[in-house]
């Protein structure tokens, strides 16, 4: 036997690959799928336990480069949040894993992300952000700035969207912006992200190298990197491990997981509270006046219920129930339906 | 001597909608079926809170006829703002129980009728003291004066009132003292003077109960299995998911931990309600969701995904009057066509047609099974008129048979082969075989999708590879052709035959009933589901003349008939439709019926 490496539950980093990509030479998607495969990889995901669910659009084709032997489902435009909803409360041991783009969750499905978020249904919702259509040759988005510049010169005159910040508004408990260059930021967000148990929100600026990658585009690779302000590094350690490195007194924010796990978000040059969602909102709106792209965790709320808890469900996941679980008996049968002459 | 009108009347009560009259109405019919003589009420309300007028008709038929009946004979009067109309709709011969300050004079005064005249509002200031209160109580005053005038006892009166009220037992007596000052105010007044008369009967309603579709639906899923049901509100079907959600309390609940063996989401539209079935039933769970024509409409989307991606879901659709919001307190088959093909592109969906409250709470418990035997959409279409109106029932019988989960691979199976195909017909039916996420193995997951797919549902635009699938889904389609519930016939070797479906039955019955007096016999077919079994063809190719009988202007079983019947049937099926709004009755079938059969013979 050569010396394989695996992760924790044994297996090799193979398993969490999937076919060859079938989008463009370069697309930010595909960086983020790289970083999706280490992610699921280190955190130990059992890939009959992930249900990877997507939309429709260039973001959600990306369910089928990644852990191949896990259940797909590339469902309806902006209609994912309702079927992963559906899924989680059939089965609450799998591991819902939704990916979705700017106008499948700005557009068609804000309704459906907006309700996703106040149920608090837990799974992980990522938001590969490129602020155009891609699939359809480069029509702006709902979450392209005002005075940002389409490849052909046009330029948008619409408010933009902020995901997280109407996440935030709507009461989400864990929200977090990333960029799909930075894999250091992205992989222990996204960790964190399959940790918490909740609705977590990943809005990933993901640039379209085809439509939406030259100068005048906010959603650019080099106007990202120029703007980009990360609130603090991420660090995320799973819940086997023990936290081994020392670190200054107050130069770490701990974030602890129901699992056990831990997030730990190193401070940079400012002081961030992510468990203050006033805050949250005030650095989201500041920093795009000045237009500063901010990532990191934005804000996270690890007390709340999510979903099932709140609909006090029975933990045996509800696929697992027979007739004897669901069928009334024979004697509160005959009370209900008695003739009544 | 029994008189002509003793145990076949129609009881018309015309009230204010919010006035609560409901409970007055569900006692005074309960009371009637006590003494053995079966009822049918038949509620026609307003899409209003409060305010508008409503009627409520209770048909008290000795031969157990349950569709509606255009005759008023009794007439409770308390909305002085249809007053008119009201008079002028009873038949001659008739009584009017009326509140005394309305005005008799003029286009009120008939001398064909009889005037009870009774001072509901003064009495209601008088003996009831509660303010909240009173109006329902000045409701219950009309049941004592009419149980006095047609002869329900008060021991019945208080049975009745004893259930209306048995999750509120201390509401019977102040109901009660209502009900004894109405016959007090009745013998003291009126010396009987019409004809109208109840006469305790044996036989007719012994061993059966009052039940509503919908809440017969409800049982149906609980007995059937479901766990995940998603719904946004609408009328007329928010009292299934209502008495699905009351019945999960009671029956799904530990009683220790309080947890749930269910889960039910209101969701934000009925687009996002069918996505959380399709996830729910992709996922492994038993799911549903009820709705009403305007759902449907939302529903298209994720119908058409469950179609080609092949997901189990139920669909329950109480329909409505539509188009459009249309009326939606008033009742129609409309939704037949559009949910058979419900979704854009090359759509046949099964379609389950209950008439009845056993096959509410049958067919509910079929169509899961369906749903995972065929692994695709099951649409149930009640309606209004069986949804929320009360029918008598026998009792529901207790489900034998254990759940169809159909054609599942677990872990253990999927070890007996190297690879497996999602979309495979493996077994020559067109049903593929399926495994659900969390199944613990390495060739258990697939790749759904909505787009073109392969046997493996590899992503594919091969024209072979498509047309194959399309071609595959319509083998299936075939196959649920026997399984799904079988037509019943009634046939005597005649001429002419009659097909109806879902609560057009009722007027069917009587309807034939009121032909052969006539000497005329026809016979009867009724289609319970969707895709038309062999028999339907069978039993056009026995008749020279079939008359599709439905409650849709455009006729749309008929439609369906003409397009799939062999083409030499077609000319031989013709088409009766009936669309106010309100239920079908037997004249609306007998009187077309006659004239189209006059002009055949003329012809």
């Amino acid at each position: 036997m050569s010396a394989t490496h695996v992760n924790i539950i044994g297996l090799p980093r193979d398993v969490y690959k999937g076919l060859p990509t079938t989008l463009c030479a370069g697309c930010g998607h595909n960086s983020i799928t790289n970083h999706l495969i280490k992610a699921l990889y280190e955190f130990g995901v059992e890939p009959h336990r992930l249900a990877k669910m997507s939309g429709i659009g260039c973001s959600s084709k990306t369910p089928a480069y990644f852990v191949e032997q896990a259940h797909g489902y590339n469902g309806l435009h902006g209609r994912m949040p309702s079927a992963a909803t559906g899924a989680k409360l059939a089965n609450r041991e799998l591991l819902v894993l939704g990916i979705s783009g700017d106008g499948d969750t700005a557009s068609i499905g804000l309704g459906q992300f907006c309700h996703m978020i106040r149920r608090n249904l837990d799974c992980a919702y990522l938001i590969e952000n490129n602020g155009c259509y891609g699939l359809t040759k480069g029509q702006f988005s709902a979450t392209a700035d005002v005075g940002s510049k389409q490849k052909n010169g046009k330029v948008n005159d619409y408010s933009a969207i902020d995901l997280c910040g109407l996440a935030i508004e709507l009461g989400a408990t864990f929200v977090a912006r990333s960029f799909s260059g930075d894999g250091k930021q992205l992989v222990p967000l996204l960790e964190a992200a399959f940790a918490h148990r909740g609705a977590a929100i990943l809005d990933i600026v993901s640039p379209c190298v085809t439509f939406n990658d030259h100068v005048g585009s906010t959603k650019s690779y080099a106007y990202v990197k120029e703007h980009e302000i990360a609130l603090h590094a991420p660090d995320f350690i799973i819940a086997s491990k023990e936290i081994t490195a020392d670190y200054e007194p107050g130069t770490v924010k701990d974030i602890v997981f129901d699992d056990g796990s831990h997030v730990l978000l190193r401070k940079l040059d400012r002081e961030y509270d992510p468990n203050d969602r006033l805050g949250a909102l005030n650095v989201i709106h500041e920093t795009r006046d000045r237009g500063e792209l901010v990532t990191g965790l934005l804000f996270i709320d690890t007390t709340a219920d999510d979903l099932c808890a709140r609909e006090r469900m029975t933990k045996t996941p509800l696929v697992r129930l027979r007739e004897e679980d669901l069928r009334i008996s024979r004697e509160d049968w005959s009370a209900l339906t008695a003739p009544q002459a | 001597m029994p008189g002509r009108s003793t145990n076949d009347f129609t009881i018309r009560v015309a009230t204010v909608n919010g006035s609560g009259s409901q409970s007055s109405n569900l006692t005074l019919s309960n009371a009637i079926f006590r003494l053995g003589v079966p009822v049918a009420p038949k509620n026609v309300f307003p899409s209003n809170i409060e305010g508008l007028p409503t009627w409520f008709d209770v048909r008290i038929t000795s031969k157990g006829y349950k569709c509606r009946t255009r005759d008023v004979d009794v007439l409770v009067a308390l909305n002085q703002v249809t007053w008119r109309d009201d008079v002028a709709g009873v038949k001659p011969g008739g009584a009017i129980v009326h509140e005394s300050t309305y005005p008799v004079s003029g286009e009120t005064q008939r001398d064909d009728v009889t005037y009870y005249p009774v001072p509901f509002s003064e009495l209601g200031k008088k003996h009831f003291e509660n303010g909240d209160l009173r109006k329902y109580l000045v409701n219950m005053l009309y049941v004592g004066v009419l149980g006095e005038l047609i002869g329900i006892d008060e021991a019945t009166i208080e049975a009745a009132i004893k259930t209306q009220f048995r999750t509120k037992p201390a509401a019977v007596e102040a109901n009660m003292s209502a009900v004894r000052l109405g016959i007090a105010y009745a013998r003291e007044h009126f010396p009987k003077q019409d004809e109208f008369r109840l006469q305790r009967m044996t036989g007719k309603t012994d061993g059966t109960l009052f039940m509503d579709g919908n809440r017969a639906a409800a049982l149906g899923c609980v007995m059937g299995g479901c766990t995940v049901a998603a719904w946004y509100p609408i009328t007329p079907s928010s009292s299934l998911c209502e008495s699905f959600i009351a019945l999960a309390e009671k029956y799904r609940t530990d009683p220790k931990t309080g947890e749930k063996r269910v889960v039910i989401v209101q969701a934000e539209d009925e687009l996002a309600a069918a996505g959380v079935v399709f996830g729910a039933g992709w996922a492994g769970a038993r799911a549903m969701t009820s709705t009403s024509g305007p759902g449907i409409s939302l529903m298209a989307e994720y119908a058409g995904f469950g179609y080609y991606a092949e997901i189990p879901g139920v669909i329950f659709d109480v329909q409505r009057a539509g188009p459009s919001t249309g009326l939606p307190t008033r009742t129609m088959q409309g939704d037949v066509a559009f949910a058979y093909t419900l979704s854009h592109g090359d759509t046949k969906h099964v379609v389950l047609l209950p008439a009845t409250v056993e096959e509410a709470y049958s067919f509910a418990m079929d169509a899961f099974d369906l749903a995972e035997r065929f692994q695709t959409p099951i649409f149930v279409l009640s309606d209004l008129d069986l949804g929320m109106n009360s029918w008598m029932t026998p009792p529901l019988p207790y489900p034998e048979k254990p759940f169809d989960r159909g054609k599942v691979l677990s872990a253990d199976d999927l070890s007996k082969f190297d690879s497996w195909g999602r979309y495979r017909d493996v077994d020559g039916d067109g049903i593929p075989y399926r495994t659900i996420p969390g199944t613990n193995h390495g060739n258990a997951g697939f790749f759904t999708r909505g787009t073109g797919h392969d046997e493996y549902s590899r992503y594919s635009e091969d024209p072979q590879t498509w047309k194959g699938g399309l071609d595959r889904l319509v083998r299936k389609h075939d196959a649920a052709r026997a399984r799904v519930p079988q037509p019943v016939s009634d046939e005597n070797g005649n001429a002419v035959g009659l097909i109806a479906y879902g609560t057009t039955h009722h007027a069917i019955a009587e309807a034939r009933d009121i032909l052969r007096d006539d000497g005329i016999n026809v016979d009867y077919l009724r289609v319970r589901a969707l895709p038309l079994a062999a028999d339907v063809a069978a039993f056009v190719e026995r008749h020279e003349r079939v008359y599709v009988v439905e409650q849709n202007r455009d006729g749309q079983l008929y439609g369906i008939m003409r397009t799939e019947l062999p083409a030499h049937l077609v000319e031989r099926v013709f088409s009766i439709r009936h669309y106010n709004g309100v239920p079908i009755d037997a004249y609306a079938v007998v009187d077309p019926l006659l004239s189209a059969l006059r002009m055949a013979s003329v012809s």
